[in-house]
């Protein structure tokens, strides 16, 4: 006996861009390693319906300054290195990171106030520390923002880096910046598919290539708003298959930032005993963010425990294995 | 098939009585269409016409219920594809497999670890749902005792075993508490056929690989013997082998009205999987992607917890984020100068907040304002949290009454709302707390000192 199954499949008209990080000799950089994400032409890992030509990939978080409020378990597992941006790029690709997200953290008025000179001077030496393709954030405080974006740009000259980020309020410097420098930027907008919407009109308006801009929807942890960056991924990544052009870009997601501000990952203290082993508990906790991240269409995930890195690339390999093959 | 409006009001008397609620027949139609309405809220409906209305009114994945009583496990029944075109309604049963073959004391010990483990989260508790007993020792006596000392424990119970005499004897032992038996395949789903409907039991049908058609033609086989209560097993175990499946079900069911798939469906993560972490990690994916009954093989609390909230977090309604009621709360028992905090009432800020405060070990009033069940930074951006709201709910809840200073904690995202709420608190002191709860007890402590 056999019951027709229903075609089930759906016709999509539209396709996420490529975008492409890192630029080698060829293409007026230095960089050994490039990464092209996006190219999906269906939902998330549906290879019965439609093309997957490129896998998420995994890109570790690394700061100019070795962080004060990160969790004992992060200071624990990067050790010395933490001190020293360089040799903590070097440690991440050896762990199997494939981009290093440069956090310049120390230019924030409250955490050392640094400026372009050291921001110049940071990129420089990461860029010769490791072969990857680089997303380069500013502290987070807009007029900073300005001044040490400019300046890696301009430093990461040709290397086709991504900057971050690139919010309603700070547009424009940053997407200058990338023009003038042949960059790519990181589109930021707070849990909203219209914000993500209007924010890469502007960006388009001032005419950088749509192929130049990654989104980031804001990222919630698991436990604290996972489920709102999941539905707004949902409905961007549906909206860009069905033609809209304004939000055709892959998603990059800061999966590791958020899990670690979650008590659950960052803290033993006074926890219920049914939350666990703390170890255990704190890795799942960034990894199973990941995952849920990984269903909704991200494309880039931005990580910070070393034993998070190697649990996310086998899903991504999982995801990544046609039926049957 | 689904039926149209139209075609259900062809069935219907006709005589826009008024008495289901709606004032014609056809407007009913409509929403009996749209699975708005029951069909019972009709008096006058013919028996004919319910069973064929029953039929196509019903749910596009079925309801199937484990166990029952208090103790009862209810899945399927969804009705979209994304949470944000209405909500996922009955969150997956997390279900622990123990094979039978264990000796007393470790069965016993991980038995106990199930049934034993509560965790409250956002003011409610999550645990797991129940245990599979698999067979493994081949012994439908030992079998039978393990699902016994299972049966007494309140939980939901899969009963696991290919061979029908076997399941037999689990089924007896299992005192009507109405476990899925699992699982029928192509070769024993008649005797497993027949057990089901001997016992009253809900039955897993098996397929083999991921083949849909096959397993739907099994299902149809299974439903035409009379066995209508079922689950589904696509067989795929891998990644993206389980994705593609469950995704195809899900469409075939819900877009497609195919009832041959039109059931809830059970995974096994730990058989997708090299390590127990990557068999949490598969099953965040069956939590998101589409799994009914989700059989985990290693018991580790972190992993649990992780699932737990991941399954709090996707089931919640997109439409009705989780509130707690405006108005002041006390936190471990408050004087009149202990100092007094405010946030938001959307659940996740008040119990973070509240957690801290408590964890703290000193005591406070925290004073939630009506934000609509946003959280802090999302209702300031909103206008719902800023200091007219705030001044209004320190006088709908009659603070000054209570306490007997006049300083205010406010939450270190909205310190730009400082000034205003000066003027709208005349001769109040704003204090600036932490951005996040965590700091609130390192927070409470500089403020004890001065």
């Amino acid at each position: 006996m056999s019951v027709a199954m229903p075609n089930v499949n759906e016709t999509w008209t539209g396709k996420i861009l490529e975008v492409t990080l890192g630029a080698g000799p060829d293409k007026g950089g230095t960089r050994g390693k490039t990464v092209t994400v996006g190219g999906e032409t269906t939902l998330p890992f549906l290879h019965f319906e439609g093309e997957i030509p490129n896998k998420p990939v995994v890109a570790v978080e690394v700061r100019d300054r070795a962080p004060d409020d990160w969790s004992e378990l992060l200071v624990k597992a990067w050790g010395d290195s933490l001190k020293d941006p360089a040799a903590w790029a070097a440690k991440a690709e050896g762990l199997g990171a494939e981009i290093i997200a440069l956090s310049l953290d120390s230019a924030h008025p409250e955490r050392g106030n640094t400026g372009a000179k050291e921001a110049r001077e940071t990129v420089r030496q990461v860029l010769k520390a490791t072969s990857l393709p680089l997303i380069i954030y500013g502290p987070g405080q807009p007029d900073k923002d300005n001044e040490v974006l400019v300046a890696a740009a301009e430093e990461a000259a040709g290397e086709r880096v991504a900057l971050g980020n690139c919010e309603e309020k700070n547009y424009r410097t940053v997407v200058a910046a990338a023009l003038a420098n042949n960059q790519v930027v990181i589109a930021k907008t707070p849990i909203d598919v219209n914000l993500a919407k209007q924010l890469n009109v502007l960006i388009g308006d001032m005419r950088l290539d749509r192929d130049r801009i990654l989104i980031d929807p804001t990222t919630g942890a698991l436990g604290y708003g996972l489920e709102y960056t999941y539905s707004v991924m949902e409905r961007v990544r549906l909206a860009a298959l069905t033609g809209d052009s304004a939000l055709q870009q892959p998603l990059i997601v800061t999966a590791g930032y958020e899990a670690w501000r979650a008590k659950e990952a960052r803290t033993n203290d006074g926890v219920p005993t049914q939350w666990g082993d703390w170890a255990k508990r704190a890795v799942l906790w960034e990894a199973n963010t990941a995952v849920t991240l990984l269903e909704t269409g991200a494309d880039i995930l931005v990580l910070r425990h070393p034993e998070t890195i190697p649990l996310v690339k086998r899903a991504i390999a999982g995801l990544m294995t046609r039926a049957g093959a | 098939m689904a039926l149209s409006g139209l075609a259900i009001y062809k069935m219907l008397p006709q005589t826009n009585c008024k008495e289901c609620g709606f004032p014609t027949c056809l407007a009913f139609s409509m929403k009996l269409a749209a699975r708005q309405v029951e069909l019972s809220a009709c008096p006058h409906v013919s028996e004919e016409t319910k069973t064929q209305l029953d039929s196509a009114s019903a749910p596009p994945i079925r309801l199937i219920s484990l166990g029952k009583d208090g103790h009862k496990l209810e899945v399927g029944n969804e009705t979209v594809i994304f949470r944000h075109e209405k909500t996922f309604y009955h969150q997956p049963g997390l279900i622990y497999r123990l094979a039978d073959s264990l000796d007393d004391q470790e069965f016993t010990h991980r038995l106990d670890q199930v049934a034993d483990y509560g965790v409250e989260r956002v003011g409610m508790d999550l645990r797991p749902d129940g245990v599979a007993v698999q067979d493994s020792s081949g012994s439908a006596d030992t079998f039978a005792a393990r699902v016994g000392q299972v049966a007494g424990k309140g939980l939901a119970i899969i009963l696991m075993s290919s061979d029908p005499a076997t399941m037999e004897a689990g089924l007896k032992a299992a005192q009507g508490k109405e476990p899925l038996i699992y699982a029928a395949d192509s070769g024993n789903w008649q005797p497993m056929a027949d057990l089901a409907k001997k016992y009253g039991a809900p039955l897993a049908v098996l397929g083999a690989g991921g083949d849909l058609e096959a397993l739907a033609a099994l299902a149809e086989q299974v439903a035409g013997y009379g066995v209508e209560n079922l689950v589904l097993d696509p067989g795929a175990r891998g990644w993206s082998d389980s994705l593609g499946a469950l995704t195809r079900m899900r469409r075939a069911a819900i877009k497609k009205n195919f009832r041959p798939l039109g059931y809830p469906v059970i995974t096994f993560p730990g058989e997708g999987s090299e390590d127990p972490r990557e068999e949490a990690m598969l099953a965040s994916q069956f939590i998101d992607r589409y799994a009914s009954l989700i059989v985990m093989d290693d018991f580790e609390p972190a992993a649990l917890y992780s699932l737990l909230t991941l399954r709090q977090n996707i089931y919640t309604d997109p439409q009705k984020p989780i509130q707690v009621t405006p108005g002041l709360y006390e936190i471990g028992d408050p004087k009149g100068d202990s100092p007094l905090l405010v946030t938001t009432n959307f659940s996740l800020t008040y119990f973070s907040v509240a957690g801290e405060v408590e964890g703290s070990g000193r005591p406070a009033w925290l004073l939630v304002a009506d934000s609509e069940g946003m959280s802090v930074l999302t209702a300031w951006a909103a206008g719902k949290f800023d200091a007219e709201r705030i001044a209004k709910a320190v006088k709908a809840a009659e603070v000054p009454d209570k306490i007997s200073h006049k300083s205010i904690v406010i939450p270190g995202f909205v310190a730009s709302i400082s000034g205003d709420l000066e003027e709208e608190l005349a001769g109040w002191q704003i204090l600036v707390g932490p951005r996040e709860a965590i700091g609130i007890p390192s927070y409470l402590r500089q403020l004890a000192k001065g």
